[in-house]
């Protein structure tokens, strides 16, 4: 919302922006891979570093022109020509690109989420410095010639639910920095988003019906050794794999098997009513983890939806959805470009 | 490739662009220095010797930090650098505005500003800081090598903006786009420099320091005045006869004519101005056209007498009652005039008795020596004329050395030339000629100007350097006007016929380039001045009037504002079109393999059967069977193939030819 303390370019930024990207570069809904930036999607615009020189080539001219001096209109002329060359080698650093979204794994509320996106040059030439740019994350990268790659782009996940990449732009300024070639794009890319985890959440709920052995079970299940899986952000580093790691093996998590441990129901009722709804599910998410690492079987209960205990990492994943979208109406595709901020 | 997350943090996303090096990487270092180094270079020449040290250290010491990998110095003592060379230009120059400490306070900024570089915004600042320069050194010298060397500054700097925005490219392949851009530049240039609409300058007043110190005949003589002149080799000007050029004893070029005279120094009066000569031309006519060096004086050193001026952009030309042509102004630019000269034209036969009466007057009490001996002479003579012939007669009997280094003279500078140290050079001659007749009664007067040129046999121009500069006498005789005489050639006579080398004595030292020895020296001088002289007409001269020639000759006449706009619009535009098709020309080049799949891919979606974006070339073909069994052998083979050649070992071109073939072939039934 523009308020009156905002700063006047930010405010009019906020209003012509999403006039600028119904009516120049329509925007609507995200679009079908593959993107091919095709002549009329690429934008140029000076730079300021642009600005700065034709300014300088504006006086330079006045100069040649008041002192009648022949090589000083030479010079401005050929200096300004090169800036009319770079317009077309920028456009030509985009042109043609082919734009697909890539995977996007599920990230934790307060943590980055990282969207991949698939950029083929289909040209036999380099394409150097190029950036992406959605959500306030950015990634530089170089293209080979006739080559595919993946950028990851990191954005900061602020809010559960499902975070669309949205308005993403692919932009250069190659080659002189003078000129902003770039193309504006709505990719059919989002990631799901789970609530936080409470940093310091209470202990597991364990056997609030038989009498808490936990404890225990806890620790044996944590002493089994089961097997390895790849590394993820949410592991505990006690349980990374440092001795496979130092014999060069990527990062790995030790999983320990605590099947005998009892089933654990994790009930949004159950948990005190001074609770509001995000904290409740912030709670659920740290249990759910928890859980998981010490190898309980566990379930979960919402008002909206019930999970039947189970164990592993699809069945962990299958719950942190359920949290992440717990009480949102939005689906991976509703095509709307609203900016989170 | 590389693919590297910069940053995600809340604020990423207002910072656009300028990924921030910590200084600057080896590569891009070397690039601005090189820049830096050819801009500075041609000033070399122009700076006071403090400012090029200065630069130079400043220069190796960043160098020097690159090739140590160091860090810029600490912001405080650059500002102290500053300030410091603030201090400095200001002490040498006395003041701040103006061209001269401008261009020394850009060329030690350049250098501090290299000193200083943190971010990307400071690499550009360095090179518009280098554009700037490149242009400053063309207020001294337009010559082809330092046109060159503006060139390949400029290609520099943007070798260096190239290594900015992409750090990881190798060096030939900075240098193959730097060189790309510039040539898709010039094009553009030459479009702008033709169609540009020009105006003749100066838009306001020139700074007063806008002309630098010139050489050239001043408006004073005095013994040794023109000899200093002599040892400069620069050209004058340059003439362009449209016939045959006049014999070397009729080529005198006028500059000043001296009448006052204080005993040493010879000065100029102001004579009348009029639109059209005092004089009617006759005799021989010369038609040609001039090019003058500029000489911050108003004369326009036409040939002996000018009947007719073009005018050409600077003001009509004015005559005087000195039969000379003046300008408006004071000469700033090298300028062409289409001029005509008659040299048999007689001049002065109405001149006013006051002008006559001036050009007798003498200083009393100086030279008294040779005021009897002009009394001497005129003793008893019939005429005017006698008194002249008696008067030449003397000096060629009294056997007077011409030298290009006459000892120095005082008080009664002509009786010591003439009757004591006896070797003078030209102003010594005509100055001694024209007292003794103005002693002896005859009217007269020193002309000063330059007497004869070197035809450049590459070009057919003449031209004509300050070592030709030279001075004679004028006498009036009743009925004739003014008469040239000049007195060198009494002593000299090779002065007028053959030039100042061949009338020197044996064995005295020669400016370099007047050596008649050294002929291939002189030869390579002659292509190389009419290389520079087409250089100067063509690119340098290229003025208003000469745009209105060439939008003339290629049939647009009258041309105004508007229509040079939209002229220069339509060129630029279809230059941009000539550019663009290079840009999209990349779609035909293709892989070949690579079209045919396309080809096939695009028939089967017409017929129904898209390729799935996921789909590889065998699941694909599987999926074909399916739909089509009727041809599905042939559909499986060709995924196949595809398959192979696209993923397996390397598959060679006649493979792909004809699967290619096949692809072309099939039809679905």
């Amino acid at each position: 919302m523009p308020s009156a303390t905002l700063p006047l370019a930010s405010t009019l930024r906020r209003t012509v922006r999403p006039l600028l990207d119904r009516w120049l570069f329509r925007l609507a809904r995200p679009e079908p891979s593959p993107i091919l930036l095709h002549q009329r999607r690429i934008y140029v615009l000076p730079t300021s570093a642009g600005l700065g020189l034709a300014a300088a080539l504006l006086a330079m001219l006045i100069a040649s022109i008041n002192y009648s001096l022949s090589l000083g209109y030479g010079l401005t002329f050929l200096i300004a020509g090169i800036g009319v060359a770079s317009i077309i080698h920028a456009f030509r650093n985009l042109f043609c690109l082919s734009v697909s979204a890539g995977r996007c794994e599920p990230a934790f509320c307060g943590e980055s989420a990282r969207f991949v996106f698939q950029v083929a040059n289909l040209r036999s030439s380099r394409r150097p410095a190029l950036r992406l740019r959605a959500r306030g994350g950015e990634t530089a990268f170089d293209l080979a010639a006739a080559d595919v790659t993946s950028v990851e782009l990191a954005c900061l996940a602020t809010r559960r639910g499902w975070l669309r990449a949205g308005r993403t732009t692919l932009e250069t300024t190659w080659p002189l920095g003078l000129i902003r070639a770039w193309s504006v794009f709505i990719p059919d890319l989002a990631c799901i988003v789970y609530p936080q985890p409470e940093p310091t959440p209470p202990p597991l709920p364990l056997g609030a019906a038989e009498g808490g052995n936990g404890r225990r079970l806890a620790n044996t299940g944590d002493e089994d050794f089961h097997g390895l899986r790849p590394y993820r952000d949410s592991d505990s580093p006690r349980h990374v794999a440092w001795k496979a790691l130092a014999r060069g093996a990527p990062l790995l998590t030790k999983q320990y098997a605590g099947q005998r441990g009892e089933d654990v129901v994790l009930d949004w009722h159950t948990l005190p009513a001074t609770l509001g709804d995000e904290e409740r599910l912030s709670r659920l998410a740290a249990w759910l983890l928890a859980a998981e690492r010490a190898g309980h079987r566990y379930g979960l209960e919402l008002p909206s939806a019930r999970i039947d205990a189970g164990h592993g990492e699809p069945h962990l994943h299958r719950c942190l959805r359920a949290l992440a979208l717990y009480r949102t109406t939005d689906t991976p595709l509703a095509g709307s470009t609203q900016d989170a901020r | 490739m590389r693919a590297e997350p910069t940053r995600h943090d809340a604020h990423a996303g207002r910072a656009i662009g300028s990924l921030p090096p910590p200084s600057l990487t080896l590569q891009q270092g070397l690039w601005l220095l090189a820049a830096a180094g050819v801009t500075l270079a041609p000033h070399a020449g122009y700076l006071p010797w403090w400012i090029i040290a200065a630069c130079a250290s400043l220069l190796g010491w960043r160098a020097w930090l690159l090739w140590q990998r160091r860090q810029p110095p600490h912001r405080l003592l650059l500002l102290l650098l500053t300030l410091a060379c603030g201090v400095a230009v200001r002490q040498t120059y006395g003041h701040f505005f103006g061209k001269d400490p401008g261009v020394a306070l850009l060329a030690l900024l350049l250098c501090l500003k290299l000193l200083e570089i943190r971010r990307s915004r400071d690499v550009r600042a360095a090179v518009l800081l280098c554009f700037f320069l490149q242009m400053a050194v063309f207020f001294e010298d337009q010559s082809p090598p330092v046109a060159l060397a503006a060139l390949s500054g400029t290609w520099l700097a943007v070798v260096a903006l190239l290594a900015l925005a992409d750090p990881t490219a190798a060096h030939r392949e900075q240098m193959r786009t730097a060189a790309l851009l510039l040539a898709q530049g010039l094009p553009f240039m030459l479009m702008l420099f033709l169609l540009f609409p020009r105006v003749q300058g100066p838009l306001w007043g020139l700074p007063a320091d806008a002309a630098s110190a010139r050489s050239g005949l001043s408006d004073t003589m005095s013994p040794g005045s023109i000899s200093d002149l002599i040892a400069s080799p620069d050209i004058a000007f340059r003439v362009e006869f449209s016939g045959s050029p006049p014999e070397p004893s009729a080529r005198y070029w006028r500059g000043p004519v001296f009448t006052r005279f204080d005993g040493r120094t010879w000065r100029a009066e102001r004579p009348l101005e009029a639109s059209t000569p005092f004089y009617t031309p006759s005799g021989r006519r010369f038609d040609y056209r001039i090019t003058l060096e500029p000489h911050d004086q108003r004369w326009l050193l036409a040939l002996d007498f000018p009947g007719a001026g073009a005018d050409a952009g600077v003001g009509p030309v004015r005559f005087t009652s000195f039969a000379q042509a003046l300008l408006a102004r004071p000469l700033q630019n090298r300028s062409r005039f289409d001029l005509s000269s008659w040299p048999d034209t007689t001049t002065g036969l109405q001149d006013a008795q006051a002008t006559l009466a001036a050009a007798l007057a003498l200083p009393d009490g100086v030279n008294p020596r040779s005021r009897d001996l002009a009394r001497q002479l005129a003793a008893g003579a019939g005429s005017d004329a006698v008194i002249l012939e008696r008067v030449l007669a003397y000096l060629r009997s009294s056997r007077l050395t011409y030298t290009l280094k006459p000892p120095l003279l005082g008080h009664d500078s002509v009786d010591e030339f003439l009757f004591d140290v006896r070797r003078g050079f030209c102003e010594h001659f005509a100055s001694a000629f024209t007292v003794l007749m103005r002693a002896a009664g005859v009217p007269a007067r020193v002309v000063a100007g330059y007497q004869g040129g070197e035809i450049n046999p590459i070009d057919g121009h003449l031209v004509v350097r300050q070592s030709d500069a030279h001075a004679w006498a004028e006498v009036w005789l009743a009925g004739r006007g003014w008469v040239r005489v000049d007195p060198t050639a009494l002593a000299a006579p090779q002065r007028i016929e053959a030039g100042l080398a061949a009338a020197l004595p044996e064995g005295e030292a020669l400016p370099l380039m007047m050596r008649q020895d050294l002929g291939w020296l002189r030869s390579l001088r002659h292509r190389w001045e009419a290389l520079a002289n087409a250089w100067d007409q063509r690119v340098l001269g290229y003025n208003p009037e000469k745009q209105r020639e060439l939008l003339a000759r290629l049939g647009f006449r009258e041309v105004d504002w508007p229509q040079l706009v939209a002229m220069m619009s339509g060129a630029g535009l279809s230059l941009l079109g000539i550019l663009m098709a290079w840009a999209s020309w990349q779609r035909r080049t293709r892989d070949p393999l690579e079209r045919s799949w396309q080809t096939f891919c695009n028939r089967l979606a017409r017929a129904g059967h898209p390729r799935a974006p996921w789909e590889g070339p065998r699941d694909y073909g599987r999926r074909l069977a399916a739909a089509l069994p009727r041809q599905a052998d042939e559909l499986l083979r060709l995924t196949e193939l595809y398959g192979r050649l696209r993923y397996g070992a390397a598959a060679d071109r006649a493979e792909i030819r004809a699967l290619n073939r096949q692809i072309r072939k099939f039809e679905l039934q």
